[in-house]
């Protein structure tokens, strides 16, 4: 009896602790941040009235629909383009790379630290090397989410190959297949359903990302949405927000029903 | 003398075992889907890369180029005209950038989540939050930090609230699926003894769901360090990603983002670290 009540004190006292501990962080953050609390829960009403009044697509703005929508659907095939060449590449690497279906150890820790290190290189500094040698062309844009995808996927498709197709791989080593039987018969359609959830996942963060990668690099939707912000066409930019929020709810919502059918 | 009256034996014989097929594949449905799938993501692709505006770019110069700009990046790093502590300065503000709107994400997002999972609250009030915090994510971050550097002026307070936004939208939806998985007898049986709605919250919801909570507030903060780099170099928001941008784009001096890009790998590699320690800590729990 005395044991719980012990127990739960401490628990009581450590979950004091742990919220004493994140909020201390949060003033100190704040502090060195120079961010104003106050002005920041203000602004955000604000900012709301202030979208209300001057984001609304006018009726002047519907002239800039064909081009906003031109330049957003090619945003949306660049970024499909690379999650699936990414794709393509990062299946190949993951299977030399993987627990299961690897060569030896060095292949494997060798493949993990490229992977990880392409994953956490920033995009921004991608978009910027990139754009030094190949200039503003979409070339660039496909480039820069390829090879951000490409670390990505690698880690996600190795914690795929181990969760999932360990098992059969072991049962099909049993009976004697070739290597190259086990990884076309049981790895890949194993693993094809979670693959292709991974890489729908991509391609709605792909389509996101391009507008970061078409503010730096000049091209898609990005491009244009800068040029709309920084001549002060607010309505026009808020047209291309809004183009941009109907084709990522259309792409979630279509990649959750793909989803739903073959998980 | 008892005796059978039908002296004919039955004799059964032996059937030949029904051969029925063995099935290989099995749910066709998804078989078609998945094929389907492919096939458009193929087309598409294709399609993609044989129109692709490459802005006559001679391919052989361009990744000569690469290589050499590559070369200064990763082999020959140094700090260029800032000064390592400068750059180590702005490093932090990047770091405490992600971990304040992580905070801010991770308390409003909790408690939106509890309001948007469909085993605790009424349909209406969940669904009207899910359709409002799909609406928030499908809009970029540079973009949230765009609209607020206009009405509050460039600078933290903008990017803050921006990756804020993006944030809080993402953990609730990440924080309800967690509590949509718990076993809804837990909730029904303190339900039973009376208990209110919050006690039902911080009993048996925080306990059961914290491993999971904690692992997508470490996923969280790993992505908004990324964006506040981003942020940083599109918005000119401050920070190592400002850096970043003047260094590759004014004075284009490439053994300088050398030093930045692995001064941000470093810090990526240890926010990794931590999120590998606590996970296994809690998950021991």
């Amino acid at each position: 009896m005395t044991g719980s009540i012990k127990y739960l004190s401490q628990k009581h006292w450590r979950q004091t602790g742990v919220i004493a501990l994140v909020g201390a962080i949060y003033l100190i953050c704040s502090w060195i941040l120079q961010y104003n609390n106050l002005a920041g829960i203000t602004a955000v009403p604000k900012a709301f009235a202030w979208l209300g009044t001057n984001f609304m697509p006018t009726a002047d703005s519907m002239s800039h629909v064909p081009q906003i929508w031109t330049k957003l659907m090619q945003t949306v095939l660049l970024a499909i383009a690379s999650t699936v060449v990414a794709a393509v590449i990062a299946i190949f690497v993951a299977l030399l790379g993987s627990k299961v279906t690897g060569f030896n150890w060095v292949v494997q820790t060798a493949t993990r630290g490229i992977a990880s290190f392409f994953r956490n290189i920033p995009l921004v500094a991608w978009a910027m090397i990139l754009l030094f040698s190949f200039k503003q062309s979409d070339f660039t844009g496909f480039l820069a989410l390829l090879l951000m995808s490409v670390g990505y996927l690698i880690r996600a498709f190795m914690e795929i190959i181990e969760d999932e197709a360990s098992e059969t791989t072991l049962a099909l080593k049993a009976t004697g297949a070739s290597y190259f039987q086990i990884i076309f018969q049981a790895v890949l359609p194993q693993i094809l359903p979670s693959l292709i959830s991974w890489v729908l996942y991509m391609i709605e963060n792909n389509v996101r990302d391009a507008t970061l990668v078409g503010i730096l690099t000049g091209t898609g939707i990005g491009f244009i949405f800068d040029l709309y912000y920084k001549s002060f066409r607010f309505d026009a930019a808020g047209m291309t927000v809004l183009a941009i929020i109907l084709v990522v709810i259309i792409l979630e919502v279509l990649s959750n029903q793909i989803r739903k059918v073959i998980l | 003398m008892i005796s059978n009256s039908n002296e004919t034996v039955f004799q059964r014989q032996p059937e030949a075992p029904q051969s029925e097929k063995i099935i290989l594949h099995k749910n066709s449905l998804s078989r078609v889907m998945i094929g389907f799938v492919l096939m458009g993501l193929a087309v598409i692709t294709v399609f993609t890369l044989l129109h692709l505006d490459s802005a006559n770019v001679q391919l052989g110069e361009a990744f000569h180029s690469l290589r050499e700009t590559l070369t200064q990046i990763f082999i020959h790093p140094n700090v260029g005209s800032d000064s390592f502590s400068m750059l180590l300065s702005a490093l932090g503000i990047s770091l405490l950038l992600a971990i304040i709107t992580t905070i801010i994400g991770a308390v409003i997002g909790f408690f939106l989540a509890i309001m948007a999972s469909r085993n605790l609250t009424n349909r209406y009030l969940s669904a009207g939050i899910r359709v409002f915090m799909a609406v928030v994510r499908a809009i970029p971050t540079i973009i949230w930090v765009l609209i607020f550097s206009i009405v509050c002026g460039l600078g933290t307070t903008a990017a803050v609230l921006g990756l804020s936004f993006h944030s809080v939208a993402y953990l609730t939806k990440a924080y309800s699926e967690s509590i949509e998985e718990i076993d809804q007898s837990t909730i029904e049986a303190l339900k039973v003894t009376g208990s209110k709605f919050w006690v039902i919250v911080f009993q048996a919801i925080w306990p059961t769901t914290m491993a999971s909570l904690i692992s997508w507030t470490f996923i969280r903060l790993e992505i908004n360090f990324a964006n506040a780099v981003a942020v940083g170099a599109a918005a000119g928001a401050g920070g190592i990603g400002y850096q970043l941008f003047v260094a590759g784009n004014m004075s284009f001096d490439f053994h300088e983002v050398g030093m930045i890009v692995y001064m941000v790998i470093a810090v990526t590699f240890l926010l990794e670290f931590v999120a590998v320690k606590l996970r296994r800590v809690y998950l021991a729990k």
